[in-house]
C-alpha cells in the first residue's frame, strides 16, 4: 500500500491540507500526518477514499464537508468534527470537542471516549444514507438537537454518566441509543423513550462490534473491551414522538 | 365556536358576462369558487379569499372583480381592523399567526425621501445613448494597493475570486421550497442569460440546475440543507446566511405542506415534517466561529470562490458587519426590513430590523472609517423596488443589490403574502406539481430578463445625467443624493445633505 508521510511541525493549515489533496491525487492510499498541532480542516476538500492517520491534536472542523475519506486521530480532536461530511469514516482515539458532526449527511464517526456541547445537531437522513455516530463514553447538553435523520449512539463507558440536558430537542427524525439511565427532564419534549426492538439491537450488536474492532486494544475508555464485554443490553431508544414537533405552534 | 371574521375581500360576479366555464371554480386552490349543477350557478366564499386576482385574471368574459372589503366598522386609529382580525385568530387558535412576503406597514421608506442630481452645462450630462456606460461589477475582496512590473507593466498583485454581474442587479437567496422548481429554473435561465446570478436560497439545489452553477450563488443556511462538496463546488461563489430580513434573529419553519417528495430529497429530511431552520447556525455563536465556518468553505472551495455573508439589518448591524468582514467574508449582504419571506411570524415580520437605508448608509461608513471597505462587497436587499432604488443604494455604498419579490412580481406575484400556506395559485411560492405547472419557466424568462433589460437602461440613464459612465463611480457617492422631508438625525445616518444645501 502506497503511503505518504508529512511531518506537519510549523506548516500552515491551508498547506497541509493543500499536500494531503495533492498526496491523495497523486494515488496514495494512505497519507500519514506527524507533529500536527491545531491545522484546521484536515481532509475537508479530499474526495478521494484515502486513509488519512492523523498524529498529534488536530485544529477544529476535521473533516468538515468530507466526502470519502477515512480519517484517523491518533489523540484527541476539537470542535466541529465532521461538520455536514457527506461520506466516509473518521475513527477519534481519545475525546472530542463541541459540536460534533453538525448536519452529518452520511457515512461515520467514531469517537473512543466523550464529547462536549450541541453534538449531532440536525443530522440528515435519505433513502439509504443514513449517518452513523458511536460514542464511547458521554455527551453534554443538546445532543442530538434537531434530528431529521441517522442513528447515534451513546455507550456510555468510562463511567462519567450522562448529565446533559436538552437532548433531542426539535428531534423529527432518527433514532438515539444511550446506555444507561436517562431522567426524562434531560430529554426535549419532542422526544419519546423506547425499548430498542429487534432490528434496533441487530444494528447496536453491529456497531458495537465495530466499535470493539477499532478501539479493543488502545488504552481509551474501549480498552480491554474484548468480544462481549461492551453489553449489548440496557440501551434505550430516544426517538421523535411528532413529525411536526412544531406543527401546532402556528394558527391554522 | 370561531369568532365572525369578515371577509377581507368581496368577490363581484356579473352573473350576466358569466358562462359557467368553471376556470374560476378549478383555479382557486383556496376553493372560494364552486359551481352548482343543480341550479347552474357558480358561487363565491368571499372570506375564503385571499385577493390573489388570479380568478380576475383568468375569467374569459371578464365577469369577476376581486375588490378590497373596507370592513367598515366604527372607525379607530389605534384597533384598526387588522389588530382585530389578527386578535381574533390568536383567540380562535393560541397560534402563532404566519405571513408571507415582506413587511407591508408604513415605515418610512427613505428611497422616496431621496431624490437625485443631474449634471447642468459645466459638467455635462453624458448620453448613454451614444456613449458606452458601464453596469459591469465585480464583486469580492480587492486588494489594498496594487503593484505593476516595472518592465512591462502587468499586475503582479494577487486578486481575489471576483464574481462578475453585467447589472448591479442579483437574484436573492429564495429556497427551493419556498418557491417553485419552475421559479427557480426561470431565475436560473434569466441570470444565465443576462449575465447576473442567481442564488439557491437555503433549501439545496436540485442536480440539474447545476449546468447554471457558473452564475449561481449556493447558500449555507442554519438547517445545511442539501450541502455537500459537489454543491459547493459547482457554484460561483458561498453564501452563509446569518439573517434575514423579514425575520431578523429567529429560523424558519418550511411548513409541510410545502415539504413534497422531492423537496424533502432535496434536504435530506423526512416528507411530510416542516424542515426546520435554528435560529442559529448552531456552529456559530462568535465571530471567531463565523471565521471558522468561512475558512471551512475556502477550503473545500479551494479558495476559488467569494464567500458571502448575509445578515439582517439589525440595530448594530455597522459592527456585525465588519467583524463579518474580519472574519474573511469577502461580500456581505445586508437584507433590510421589507425583506420578503416564504414563511415569518407576523410580528417578526412587521417589528423586528431596521431599513435597508440606514443599515447599507451605517454599514458603508463604518468598513469606510475602520479601512477595511475594500475588503468586502456589498449587497443592499429588502425592498428595493426600482431602477432609482438601485440607483440610490449604490450612492448610499452598495456595489450591487439584491431582489426577491420584485423578481417574483415579475414572474407574476401579486404579493397577496399567502406564501406560507403552499397553495400559491400563481406557481411561484408552492410545491404542489399541478399548482407549480401554472407558472410558465420560459414566460417566467422571459419576464425576468426583460426587467433587467429595463432597469439597467434606465440606470444608464440615471447615471448619464449625473454626467457619470461607470456604475464604480456613483458608489458610495452620497454627493449626488438629496433628502427631502428627512429629520436631521436621519440625513446624518444617511450622510446626505438636505435638498437645496
Amino acid at each position: 500500500m502506497s503511503r505518504f508521510v508529512i511531518n506537519a511541525r510549523g506548516v500552515d493549515q491551508r498547506d497541509l491540507n493543500g499536500r494531503v489533496r495533492a498526496a491523495a491525487e497523486a494515488g496514495n492510499e494512505a497519507v500519514v500526518l506527524r507533529n500536527v498541532h491545531g491545522q484546521r480542516y484536515i481532509g475537508t476538500s479530499l474526495r478521494k477514499p484515502v486513509k488519512v492517520d492523523v498524529y498529534g491534536t488536530p485544529g477544529n472542523d476535521l473533516g468538515a464537508f468530507m466526502d470519502g475519506p477515512t480519517i484517523e486521530v491518533h489523540g484527541n480532536a476539537q470542535d466541529g468534527l465532521g461538520n455536514t461530511m457527506n461520506s466516509g469514516e473518521i475513527i477519534v482515539h481519545g475525546g472530542a470537542g463541541d459540536v460534533l458532526a453538525m448536519s452529518m449527511r452520511g457515512g461515520r464517526v467514531f469517537v473512543e471516549g466523550n464529547v462536549g456541547y450541541r453534538c449531532a445537531i440536525h443530522l440528515k437522513e435519505y433513502g439509504s444514507k443514513v449517518p452513523v455516530i458511536v460514542i464511547g463514553g458521554t455527551a453534554q447538553d443538546f445532543f442530538g438537537e434537531y434530528m431529521a435523520g441517522g442513528r447515534v449512539v451513546l455507550l456510555g463507558l468510562g463511567g462519567d454518566g450522562l448529565a446533559a440536558n436538552f437532548i433531542g430537542t426539535g428531534m423529527h427524525g432518527g433514532a438515539i441509543f444511550i446506555r444507561g439511565r436517562v431522567d426524562p427532564e434531560q430529554l426535549g419534549k419532542e422526544v419519546g423513550v423506547a425499548e430498542p426492538d429487534e432490528a434496533d439491537q441487530a444494528f447496536l450488536a453491529g456497531v458495537i462490534e465495530d466499535y470493539r474492532r477499532r478501539f479493543g486494544r488502545g488504552r481509551g475508555a474501549g480498552r480491554g473491551r474484548g468480544a462481549g464485554q461492551i453489553p449489548t443490553e440496557g440501551f434505550v431508544k430516544l426517538y421523535p414522538r411528532f413529525l411536526r414537533p412544531y406543527g401546532r405552534l402556528y394558527a391554522q | 365556536m370561531p369568532f365572525f371574521a369578515p371577509a377581507q375581500f368581496i368577490v363581484d360576479r356579473d352573473d350576466a358576462r358569466c358562462i359557467r366555464c368553471k376556470v374560476c371554480v378549478n383555479q382557486c386552490s383556496f376553493e372560494v369558487h364552486s359551481y352548482d349543477a343543480e341550479t347552474d350557478e357558480v358561487r363565491s366564499r368571499d372570506e375564503r379569499c385571499v385577493g390573489c386576482h388570479r380568478c380576475e385574471a383568468l375569467c374569459p368574459t371578464r365577469a369577476l372583480a376581486v375588490r378590497f372589503n373596507p370592513m367598515e366598522i366604527r372607525p379607530n386609529a389605534n384597533w384598526r381592523p387588522e389588530h382585530i382580525r389578527d386578535l381574533q385568530r390568536q383567540a380562535d387558535t393560541g397560534g402563532v399567526l404566519l405571513t408571507g412576503a415582506g413587511n407591508d406597514k408604513p415605515f418610512r421608506i427613505y428611497w422616496d425621501h431621496l431624490l437625485l442630481n443631474a449634471s447642468q452645462v459645466t459638467n455635462p450630462s453624458i448620453d448613454p445613448l451614444r456613449e458606452p456606460m458601464e453596469l459591469r461589477t465585480f464583486l469580492g475582496r480587492k486588494p489594498d494597493r496594487l503593484d505593476f512590473d516595472d518592465l512591462d507593466g502587468e499586475l503582479t498583485t494577487e486578486l481575489g475570486p471576483q464574481l462578475v454581474v453585467e447589472t448591479p442587479i442579483v437574484f436573492s437567496g429564495m429556497s427551493y421550497g419556498a418557491i417553485s422548481y419552475n421559479a427557480h429554473l426561470a431565475l436560473n435561465q434569466a441570470a444565465q442569460e443576462f449575465g447576473t446570478l442567481y442564488n439557491t436560497g437555503e433549501g439545496g439545489w436540485p442536480a440539474e440546475f447545476r449546468r447554471f452553477g457558473n452564475r449561481t450563488i449556493v447558500q449555507c443556511a442554519s438547517g445545511r440543507f442539501g450541502i455537500d462538496l459537489d454543491y459547493l463546488e459547482s457554484a460561483a461563489a458561498v453564501e452563509i446566511k446569518i439573517g434575514q430580513g423579514a425575520k431578523p434573529g429567529i429560523g424558519g419553519h418550511l411548513p409541510a405542506e410545502k415539504v413534497t417528495a422531492p423537496v424533502a430529497r432535496t434536504r435530506m429530511i423526512p416528507a411530510g415534517t416542516d424542515a426546520l431552520s435554528p435560529a442559529p447556525q448552531h456552529d456559530i455563536y462568535s465571530i471567531e466561529d463565523l471565521a471558522m465556518l468561512i475558512g471551512a468553505l475556502k477550503e473545500a472551495t479551494g479558495y476559488a470562490k467569494p464567500v458571502c455573508v448575509k445578515i439582517s439589518a439589525v440595530h448594530n448591524a455597522a459592527a456585525i458587519a465588519s467583524g463579518a468582514v474580519r472574519a474573511g467574508a469577502d461580500i456581505i449582504a445586508i437584507d433590510g426590513l421589507r425583506g420578503g419571506t416564504g414563511a415569518a411570524p407576523k410580528v417578526i415580520r412587521d417589528n423586528v430590523g431596521i431599513p435597508i437605508e440606514l443599515a447599507l448608509a451605517a454599514v458603508h461608513d463604518r468598513l469606510v472609517k475602520e479601512g477595511i471597505r475594500n475588503h468586502a462587497s456589498i449587497l443592499a436587499a429588502g425592498g428595493i423596488r426600482s431602477s432609482a432604488d438601485v440607483v440610490k443604494a449604490i450612492a448610499l455604498g452598495a456595489d450591487a443589490v439584491y431582489i426577491g419579490t420584485a423578481a417574483l412580481v415579475a414572474m407574476g406575484c401579486t404579493l397577496c403574502q399567502m406564501c406560507y400556506t403552499g397553495k400559491c395559485n400563481w406557481g411561484i411560492a408552492v410545491t404542489d406539481p399541478w399548482l407549480t405547472k401554472r407558472l410558465n419557466p420560459d414566460i417566467a424568462t422571459r419576464h425576468l430578463v426583460n426587467l433587467l433589460r429595463a432597469w439597467s437602461l434606465e440606470i444608464k440613464e440615471m447615471l448619464g445625467g449625473m454626467g457619470i459612465n461607470a456604475i464604480e463611480s456613483l458608489r458610495g457617492n452620497r454627493l449626488q443624493l438629496r433628502g427631502v422631508g428627512l429629520e436631521d438625525w436621519e440625513l446624518k445616518v444617511l450622510g446626505v445633505r438636505g435638498a437645496g444645501a
